[in-house]
C-alpha cells in the first residue's frame, strides 16, 4: 500500500520549515463465538495519511484518505494553510522546536502469523472454549473472541526521515456471566484486557484455552458469595488490576500535555505540576515505574513515535522519586524539558487524529516479594483480580476502583471469597503505602486497545506490565 | 460524499453474485478541528474521512467489514472489489447464522441540510477574537458529517448535516472553572460573543474561596449536563434487549418489577433527535421508543441480531443498542427557581468519570467537575473542592427525586472517536435529596 509513496511525497512537499507525512494502514479481523454461536465476521481495512506543517511558528495538520499524489498536495496545502494562518494565534512558537528527521524501523516478532490458522479452525478453538464456559444453567451469557491488527505505518519528514513499523497485535476475550434473582456476577479478560503483540503463540503464551472451566466455576463461586465487608485493610492487587491503578493514578498525572492544560476541557488536568520532577515522593522506596517500549509481547511496543522521537526505556519513577514526566517532543519543548531522553510518547489513534501525549508501555518493575510471602504478610486484608469498575477526578488524585474478584486475607491465608469488591483512596498519598512488590514470577504483562483521551477524541492502545502489589491500610468496601 | 456512496453502492450491487445480497452503511466526514489552550491554538488542523461498511450475505451466511473509502472513484470501486472478493471467500467456510436479520422492505429516505458553514479558519479566528483576556481551552469541530444506506433490494437512505460544536472551558485557577458550549447548524457571531459572555460571567462565582464538604448525604440539583453523564454511563448498557435478557443490564431490579419515580418517563426519540432514522441493516427507526413509563421499566432498544435471537420485533437500534438521542420527559420545577428549591446543597453543573459500584443494584459513583457550588438559603456561596458521589439510581431517580425542572436542555454529543458523533440527549435538571458523598 505504502509504494511509491515516498517519491509521491517528494513530489509534492511544500517549502515550508517543517513537513512530515504519517501514513497508516490498518488491517484487522474481528472473529468470536456467543452462547455456541458463531457471530458474524468482520474484516477491517483503514488507509490513509496525516501530513502535518510546521511554518513561520505556526503547526497545522490535514489527514486524507487519498494517497495519490493529488491527494496529497491537497492535504500539503490545507496544513500549510493552517500553519500560515493561526501561527500568530498559537500556543508555541515552532521555529524554536527543532524537528528530527529519523530512520529506523521496527517489526514485531511473531512466532504463528495470524493466517497460520484457517478461519474454520479458528472458529473451532472459539466454539470449544465457549462451550467450556457454559457449565450450569446459572450461566446466561458466555463469549470468546480472537481480534487481530496487523498495522504498517511510514513517517517521513522533508528532511530524508523515514521510519518503518508494523505491529502484530492480538486480543483475545472469554466472558461468562452468572444470574440469580437479583444478582449478576461476571468473570471476564475485561474488555481484551490481556492484548500483547505477537501472533497465535499468545493463546498458549497466556494459557487461554486452560482458562474456560476456571473462570465458570468462579463466576459461580461470586453468585454464592458474601459482599465484600465496609473497613480499612491491607490491599493486595493482581498484575490485571495494577493494570488499571498503574495508568490511572501513574500514567494519566505523568502526562505532559494534562500538566500543560490542553487537556483540562475534557480528560482533565494533573496533580502533578513540573516542579515536582526530580524531588516529589510519588510513592514508597518500592516503587519503580518505567516507560519500556522494548518489551517484545507488550501491546505498546514501539520504536519511534508518531513524531518521530525515538523510544527507549527509561525510569519515571525511581524508589519512590518522581523523576520525568511522559510526553512528546512538541510537550517537551512547551514546557522547558531539555533533553531527548527516550521518552517518546506523541502517538495518535490513527492517520485521522494528530499525535498528542499518551502513555505507551508503563510498568512497574518487580521487587523481591513472592506472592506466597506477601500474603503471609497480611493479618486483615484482601486480594484483588480484574478490573470491572474504574473513576478518577479530572487532576488524577481521588479515586475508585472495582474488581471481579475478591478474596479475603486473613492470619497470613487466603479465606473467604467476596463479591462486588471496591477500593477507594488518592493517588498522592496511595502508592506512598506500597509495602511489597511482587517478584518476577508474579508479573504479567497486560495490555489494552481502549484508553481514551483528547480532543478530538482519540483511543489508543496502552501495555502495562507489573507484578502483584501490596498496600497498606486501604479503604475497601463492597455493595452493602 | 453522496455521489460517491451511491456511485459505489452501485458498483458493489452490480459484482454481486447469483444468490447474493448486501448491505452497504457509510459514514464519512469533511470537519475542522481546532483546539485551543489558554485562548491560543494548540492543534488546528483537517479531516477528510470516508467508509464503507460492507455486509456481504448469500442465505444465512454472511460475512462483514469496513473498508476506507479515498474519494478517487477508479481507485475506490478497486479496493472495495478487492475487499468484497475477500469477503466472498470468507462465506463458504461460515456456519450459517441463526441470528442474521436485515430489513427486506425496502424504505428509502433523504435527509439534507441546506445551510453551509463558513470556512473553519475564519470560526476559529471569531473564536480567538471572542475568548481574549480568558483563559479559555476546548475544541472546535465543524463540518459536514454524513451517513448513508444502501441494498441490493433497492433502499437507498441519506442523511447529510453541516454542523458545528465548539465545547470549551473557561479557566480561573487550578481545576476551578465553567464549561459550556455553542453548537448547532447555523454559526452566529453574536451567539458565540455572548454564550463565551455568559460563561465568563459565570467564572466570578468560581474565583471565591473553594468550600470542602465532609463526606455525607446532601441535597443537590443535578443541571442537565450532570444528568447527562448519569444517563451517558447507563446508554452503555441499560436500554439494550440483549443486556435485559442476559441480565447484564443495571436496571436489574426495574426487570424484577421495582420502578423509579412516576416523574420518571424516558425513551429513545429518534424524531427529536440529532442524528439519522435508519441504521446499517436498513430498518427505520421508529419515531420515538419509550423505555421508561413513569418510572416502570416498559421497553428495550432491539437491534435487528437481539430481535432474530429473542424473537420479538427490531425497533431498528444499532448492534450496540445504545440510544442515540435519549429524551428525560420534563418535570414541573421552574428552572430559574431550582436554586431556591435546592435551599441549601450541592448545585451541580457537571458530573465526570462515572462508573458503577455495584451494577446489580445500580449504584454508581463519580466525580463533581467543573462549576460545582455550595448553595445556602438558595444563594450560592462557594464553589465546591471535587467530591465523590456513590449511590444508587434508584435512590436519586427514586425514592430521593424531589423534582424536574420544567425546561429541558439538548445536548449535542461533542464526542469524535473515529468519527463526529450525531447523537444528543434532550434532558431536565433533577433535584435529589439526600445524595451520598463518600470521598
Amino acid at each position: 500500500m505504502f509504494d511509491s509513496l515516498e517519491s509521491r511525497f517528494a513530489a509534492v512537499v511544500p517549502a515550508v520549515d517543517f513537513c512530515s507525512l504519517r501514513a497508516v494502514e490498518q488491517r484487522s479481523r474481528v472473529l468470536s463465538v456467543r452462547q455456541d454461536v458463531v457471530q458474524p465476521i468482520r474484516n477491517e481495512l483503514d488507509v490513509g495519511a496525516m501530513v502535518t506543517v510546521m511554518h513561520g511558528g505556526g503547526l497545522g495538520y490535514a489527514a486524507t484518505g487519498d494517497l495519490s499524489e493529488e491527494g496529497l498536495r491537497a492535504a500539503c496545502a490545507q496544513a500549510t494553510r493552517w500553519a500560515t494562518h493561526t501561527a500568530r494565534a498559537s500556543v508555541y512558537d515552532f521555529r524554536r522546536l527543532p524537528m528530527p528527521h529519523p530512520r529506523g524501523e521496527y517489526e514485531t516478532p511473531v512466532e504463528r502469523p495470524w493466517e497460520s490458522l484457517s478461519t474454520g479452525a479458528k472458529h473451532e478453538l472459539l466454539r470449544d472454549w465457549s462451550a467450556r464456559l457454559k457449565r450450569d444453567a446459572r450461566i446466561v451469557d458466555w463469549e470468546a473472541g480472537l481480534w487481530s491488527v496487523r498495522e504498517d505505518s511510514l513517517y517521513l519528514t522533508n528532511g530524508g526521515g523515514r521510519v518503518r513499523q508494523t505491529q502484530h497485535l492480538l486480543s483475545p476475550q472469554l466472558a461468562v456471566t452468572a444470574n440469580e434473582g437479583a444478582l449478576t456476577q461476571t468473570r471476564s479478560m475485561r474488555d481484551a484486557g490481556e492484548s500483547q503483540q505477537g501472533g497465535l503463540e499468545i493463546i498458549e503464551r497466556l494459557a487461554i484455552g486452560a482458562r474456560p472451566e476456571r473462570m465458570a466455576e468462579e463466576v459461580l463461586m461470586l453468585l454464592a458469595a458474601p459482599d465484600c465487608p465496609d473497613e480499612t485493610m491491607d490491599l493486595l492487587l493482581a498484575p490485571d488490576q495494577m493494570m488499571l491503578q498503574i495508568h490511572e493514578s501513574i500514567g494519566h498525572p505523568l502526562e505532559l500535555d494534562r500538566i500543560l492544560g490542553d487537556e483540562r476541557n475534557y480528560a482533565g488536568t494533573s496533580f502533578v505540576t513540573l516542579d515536582m520532577f526530580g524531588s516529589y515522593a510519588y510513592g514508597s522506596e518500592l516503587l519503580n515505574v518505567t516507560f519500556d517500549p522494548g518489551v517484545t509481547q507488550e501491546f505498546a511496543s514501539y520504536a519511534f513515535d508518531d513524531d518521530g522521537s525515538p523510544a527507549r526505556r527509561t525510569f519515571l519513577i525511581e524508589r519512590g522519586i518522581l523523576k520525568r514526566p511522559l510526553g512528546g517532543l512538541v510537550s517537551r519543548a512547551r514546557a522547558g524539558i531539555d533533553g531527548a531522553d527516550g521518552i517518546a510518547n506523541a502517538r495518535a489513534a490513527s492517520w485521522n487524529r494528530p499525535p498528542i501525549d499518551r502513555m505507551a508501555n508503563l510498568n512497574v518493575e518487580p521487587g523481591s516479594s513472592s506472592f506466597d510471602d506477601m500474603v503471609r504478610s497480611v493479618k486483615r486484608g484482601i486480594y484483588l483480580r480484574t478490573n470491572c469498575s474504574w473513576s478518577i477526578d479530572d487532576s488524577r488524585n481521588k479515586f475508585q476502583f472495582g474488581c471481579e474478584w475478591g478474596q479475603l486475607i486473613e492470619n497470613g491465608k487466603l479465606t473467604t471469597v467476596v463479591k462486588n469488591p471496591n477500593y477507594r483512596g488518592i493517588s498522592a498519598t496511595f502508592w506512598r503505602s506500597l509495602a511489597a512488590v511482587g517478584d518476577g514470577s508474579t508479573v504479567q504483562v497486560n495490555g489494552s486497545p481502549f484508553c481514551g483521551k483528547g480532543e478530538p477524541n482519540q483511543v489508543i492502545r496502552v501495555g502495562h506490565a507489573s507484578p502483584a502489589c501490596l498496600f497498606r491500610g486501604v479503604d475497601v468496601f463492597g455493595s452493602a | 460524499m453522496r455521489e460517491t456512496f451511491f456511485s459505489i453502492a452501485d458498483h458493489v450491487i452490480a459484482g454481486l453474485r447469483t444468490g447474493e445480497e448486501a448491505l452497504l452503511w457509510f459514514e464519512a466526514e469533511r470537519s475542522g478541528f481546532v483546539r485551543f489552550n489558554h485562548g491560543r491554538v494548540r492543534q488546528p488542523g483537517s479531516v477528510t474521512q470516508a467508509s464503507l461498511s460492507i455486509d456481504l450475505i448469500h442465505g444465512a451466511r454472511h460475512a462483514g467489514g469496513r473498508v476506507t473509502l479515498c474519494g478517487n472513484p477508479p481507485a475506490d470501486r478497486e479496493r472495495v472489489s478487492g475487499f468484497v472478493a475477500e469477503l466472498r471467500s470468507e462465506l463458504a467456510g461460515l456456519a450459517e447464522d441463526p441470528h442474521l436479520l436485515y430489513n427486506l422492505e425496502p424504505a428509502s429516505t433523504e435527509a439534507s441540510a441546506g445551510a453551509t458553514l463558513p470556512d473553519p479558519l475564519d470560526l476559529a479566528a471569531q473564536v480567538i477574537e471572542a475568548c481574549a483576556g480568558l483563559d479559555f481551552v476546548g475544541i472546535l469541530a465543524a463540518g459536514e458529517v454524513c451517513r448513508g444506506f444502501a441494498n441490493s433490494l433497492g433502499q437507498r437512505n441519506w442523511f447529510a448535516k453541516p454542523s458545528f460544536n465548539l465545547g470549551f472551558s473557561l479557566y480561573s485557577r487550578a481545576d476551578k472553572a465553567v464549561k459550556s458550549a455553542y453548537a448547532g447548524l447555523t454559526w452566529n457571531a453574536n451567539d458565540l460573543r455572548r454564550r463565551i459572555g455568559d460563561a465568563a460571567r459565570q467564572l466570578e462565582l468560581v474565583t471565591r474561596p473553594a468550600k470542602t464538604i465532609e463526606p455525607g448525604k446532601y441535597r443537590v440539583y443535578l443541571a442537565p449536563a450532570a444528568l447527562q453523564e448519569v444517563f451517558g454511563l447507563l446508554s452503555w448498557n441499560a436500554f439494550g434487549l440483549k443486556n435485559h435478557r442476559t441480565k447484564q443490564t443495571p436496571l436489574l431490579r426495574l426487570i424484577a418489577g421495582e420502578r423509579l419515580a412516576p416523574s420518571i418517563t424516558l425513551s429513545e426519540n429518534t424524531a427529536e433527535g440529532a442524528g439519522p432514522a435508519f441504521g446499517p441493516a436498513g430498518f427505520i427507526r421508529p419515531q420515538a421508543v419509550e423505555l421508561l413509563r413513569e418510572g416502570a421499566l416498559c421497553g428495550a432498544l432491539v437491534s435487528p441480531r437481539s430481535a432474530r435471537e429473542y424473537d420479538v420485533p427490531t425497533n431498528g437500534a444499532a448492534e450496540s443498542e445504545s440510544p442515540e438521542a435519549l429524551e428525560l420527559a420534563p418535570g414541573a420545577l421552574p428552572e430559574d427557581e431550582a436554586l431556591a428549591a435546592l435551599d441549601t446543597g450541592l448545585y451541580v453543573n457537571n458530573l465526570w468519570y462515572l462508573n458503577y459500584s455495584d451494577r446489580s443494584t445500580c449504584r454508581i459513583t463519580g466525580m463533581t467537575r467543573f462549576a460545582t457550588f455550595w448553595v445556602e438559603r438558595g444563594e450560592i456561596r462557594a464553589p465546591l473542592n471535587v467530591m465523590r458521589f456513590d449511590d444508587t439510581l434508584h435512590n436519586m431517580l427514586g425514592a430521593n427525586l424531589l423534582g424536574l425542572t420544567r425546561e429541558r436542555e439538548m445536548l449535542l454529543d461533542d464526542g469524535s472517536y473515529g468519527q463526529r458523533s450525531t447523537a444528543s440527549m434532550r434532558l431536565p435538571g433533577a433535584l435529589i435529596d439526600r445524595c451520598a458523598f463518600t470521598l
